[in-house]
């Protein structure tokens, strides 16, 4: 045997391992679903980090995929396998609290929360959907609105009908659009988006205190005012493009901007990319109501990032919260992601007319949390909704559908 | 010599050593490991489903039960019709396909090694690239339903994988009836072909067998139902498309085996049967394809194994929320990943295992006994 060269070949092996973790302590990996239309926002942050502190390489982990569908199951896989990311972005709520905190896997962030003066700056209503088991346990950067639906104000015009306000309202303009050849008044896209639609319904058939109701399991979804919900989400059905679920979200929005349909009912990321990343005007160029039946009521949703136990870096972690919850921080990222400060004292001026409105929403309006994006229920149920969902789909049968979501909740224990 | 002879036995074993060790671990081991999570409870308290030493508890066959007969696992229901659907069309479409294919280039048209590369080449493609370029031409509002406008028709109007028809559907419940049919059917046929082979025990007892089956299916199966409630299950239109792309993809693979089974067949049978005065088409049926036979058989198994464990190809062409294009691997990897249920899609991955099992394991002993025989 060639002995040099098997030494050689052990040492560049046994390097391998060896330099990697050589200069572990200047890093900082954080974990997200952010890119594309929604990257700009996370490198300013980023931007920002390094500056304030150059000696710390960031080591930005993106998994694309709306919502986070595919980035949770590789933060699973990596929390399963004992490499937990510096830090990662979550939904705050059930999202974070029933799959990472209830299995003991995060650090309780309240000394954080108090040393920065958080608790005063955030909304009560906030802090109490981040709280749980006496504890506080992810720093909120942004706050989306989920019952938005959206218009172009001069197609309205020219179709001669105003943004329904009520379900009813809703049923019979789309029918009066049908009448003038408008075939699909909504607009709506692939599997998740029909979640997302449905919460909207259920929000305006139900009303905030029963919406509320469902989560805490004091109203069953098999009584007949959760039934009624399903009925009346079929009803609206009706009137979107057959072909939704080849769409993506913005695929479902540009058909609306481009006169294909006159509704969509998004969530207010959808003012990011038609302000950001089409260059509209807002107010002009699209315009926006609380989705049917939900005036007054602010349905949202909030990215956060936790700091998982076990890390590698957790000083540079703690500073990146840090960073994250400060006005400096929150006024950097918001204004380009197309969502408002979770903070209180945000400053208006460097947001647009969208905004600003969503800004003041947020202190008036009464705040429930969102279904489809993991404020109000843990991952187990979210996840097989859509398959009732898709009962619901094949069967039209608001009664069955009502009965699987049931023997869901039953299941995963919800409100317990 | 002796322990030379010896001393080459040992250096033998210690080169496939590794090999060993690092299958019994990384395929053995982990396949007990699936078969023992599936018989836990890992998943069902929150609280244990991603903790860091999660604590489960032994509950035998229940996830297997729930997933056949509980009542929020219909979807898992609907994947396996789908993929049973799935995997009949798509062998049927790869071994028609491949073997037209294989007889054209047969006759050496000219261009010959041209149009072998051309009908090979989608075979080189992942099946991610497929599914993306699949999932482009499919889309309702262009691509392949665009193409009549070319000829000045009205552009078609079927929605593909946004599809949400159903056919050929049955009940869930009638599943133990229409399975003891099949196997009737099955054993009838073993019979009959017994029978023209000219061995009448083996044809009587098979039809024997095939009668008590049958009378098995009509007695007893329908007072067995799994359900408590009616639940219709069929073929999903919206993996017509999947199906396409699927033999687009592996025929030109059926090709290149057929082929190799075509040009192993000694001229002088050709011309043999030529001189007897057989056309072209008594020389393919009579001759030819019976010598096909083993070439089929490895066809079916390399092809109905890839099938059954579809996952990227559907993934990239409909996404994995797409209940009407959903497989079992997607639902074993939503159920396990998003849903947390570990145990469960772990049962779901030894379903897939069993089913993927009794396809490659007749095969596997047949091969090893005419290894021996040989």
């Amino acid at each position: 045997m060639n002995r040099p060269g098997s030494f050689f070949l052990a040492a560049a092996l046994a390097s391998l391992f060896v330099t990697a973790p050589a200069r572990a302590q200047d890093k900082l990996e954080i974990f997200s679903w952010w890119a594309g239309d929604e990257g700009p926002a996370l490198k300013a942050l980023i931007d920002l980090y390094s500056k304030k502190y150059p000696g710390i390489q960031v080591i930005n982990s993106t998994v694309t995929g709306g919502s986070g569908v595919n980035a949770r199951a590789v933060l699973k896989t990596r929390m399963l396998g004992g490499d937990p990311p510096d830090s990662f972005q979550v939904h705050a709520g059930q999202e974070l609290i029933g799959t990472w905190v209830v299995a003991n896997r995060m650090e309780d962030l309240s000394d954080l929360f108090k040393s920065e003066g958080w608790t005063a700056q955030f909304p009560k209503g906030l802090i109490a959907l981040l709280s749980a088991r006496n504890g506080i346990w992810s720093v909120p950067v942004n706050i989306h609105r989920s019952n938005v639906m959206w218009y172009v104000p001069a197609n309205l015009k020219k179709w001669g009908v105003s943004p329904p306000k009520t379900v009813d309202e809703f049923l019979a303009t789309c029918k009066t659009l049908q009448g003038k050849g408008v075939q699909h008044p909504l607009a709506l896209g692939e599997n998740w988006t029909y979640n997302h639609l449905w919460e909207s319904v259920a929000l305006g058939v139900l009303g905030p205190e029963d919406w509320t109701a469902l989560w805490t399991g004091k109203l069953k979804f098999n009584d007949p005012k959760a039934v009624k919900v399903w009925a009346t989400f079929a009803q609206v059905l009706e009137f979107a493009n057959p072909d939704a679920s080849g769409l993506s979200w913005q695929q479902a929005t540009d058909r609306m901007l481009k006169g294909d349909a006159a509704f969509n009912v998004m969530g207010d990321w959808a003012a990011g990319y038609m302000a950001t990343t089409l260059k509209l005007k807002p107010g002009e160029g699209f315009g926006w109501e609380a989705s049917p039946g939900t005036g007054g009521v602010f349905m949202m949703l909030s990215d956060s990032f936790g700091l998982p136990k076990g890390v590698k870096h957790r000083e540079a972690a703690l500073k990146w919260l840090r960073e994250l919850g400060s006005k400096e921080g929150q006024d950097t990222f918001n204004p380009l992601k197309g969502s408002i400060a979770a903070r209180l004292d945000s400053d208006l001026s460097k947001y647009n007319a969208y905004l600003q409105s969503a800004a003041k929403d947020w202190k008036t309006s009464k705040v429930v949390g969102s279904l489809a994006h993991g404020a109000v229920a843990p991952e187990a149920f979210a996840s097989q909704f859509g398959t009732v969902m898709e009962i619901f789909l094949a069967s039209k049968n608001a009664e069955a559908a009502a009965n699987a979501a049931q023997a869901i909740a039953d299941q995963v224990g919800l409100g317990k | 010599m002796r322990w030379r002879k010896h001393t080459n036995q040992i250096i033998g074993f210690l080169v496939v050593l590794p090999s060993i060790l690092l299958i019994a671990v990384f395929v053995y081991g982990f396949i007990g490991r699936a078969l023992w999570a599936s018989l836990t409870d890992w998943g069902k308290d929150p609280s244990q489903a991603l903790a860091l030493n999660p604590v489960t508890r032994f509950i035998g066959l229940q996830n297997y039960r729930e997933l056949f007969t509980g009542f929020i696992d219909g979807r898992f229901r609907q994947d396996m019709v789908s993929t049973i659907f799935f995997t009949v069309f798509f062998l049927a479409g790869c071994l028609l396909f491949g073997l037209l294919l294989a007889i054209l280039i047969d006759h050496k048209p000219r261009g010959e090694a041209l149009f072998r590369g051309i009908f090979l080449f989608p075979f080189a493609l992942s099946f991610v690239v497929t599914g993306t370029i699949w999932r482009w031409l499919l889309q309702p509002g262009g691509g392949v339903n665009a193409l009549p406008t070319l000829v000045g028709l009205r552009p078609a109007t079927f929605d593909w994988l946004t599809s949400r028809h159903q056919v050929w559907r049955f009940d869930w419940n009638d599943l133990p009836v229409i399975i003891g049919l099949l196997a009737a059917l099955t054993l009838a046929a073993v019979a009959v072909v017994a029978r023209r082979a000219q061995r009448r025990r083996r044809a009587v007892g098979f039809a024997l067998a095939s009668a008590a089956v049958l009378g098995l299916a009509v007695g007893v199966a329908p007072g067995w139902r799994p359900l408590p409630f009616p639940e219709l299950h069929g073929f999903n239109l919206a993996f017509i498309g999947i199906i396409i792309a699927a033999v687009w993809q592996m025929a030109g693979y059926t090709m290149a085996l057929y082929l190799a089974g075509l040009t192993g067949i000694p001229e002088e049978l050709r011309e043999a049967a030529v001189v007897e005065g057989a056309n072209d088409w008594q020389l393919y049926t009579r001759i030819i394809l019976p010598l096909m036979a083993p070439i089929t058989l490895s066809a079916m198994i390399v092809l109905g194994h890839i099938s059954l464990k579809i996952f990227d190809l559907v993934f990239a062409m409909a996404g994995p929320d797409n209940a009407w294009t959903d497989v079992p691997a997607l639902l074993m990897f939503i159920t396990t990943f998003r849903g947390n249920q570990f145990a469960k899609g772990a049962a779901i991955g030894i379903i897939l295992l069993v089913l993927v099992a009794m396809i490659i394991v007749p095969y596997l002993r047949s091969q090893l006994r005419k290894g021996v025989r040989e």
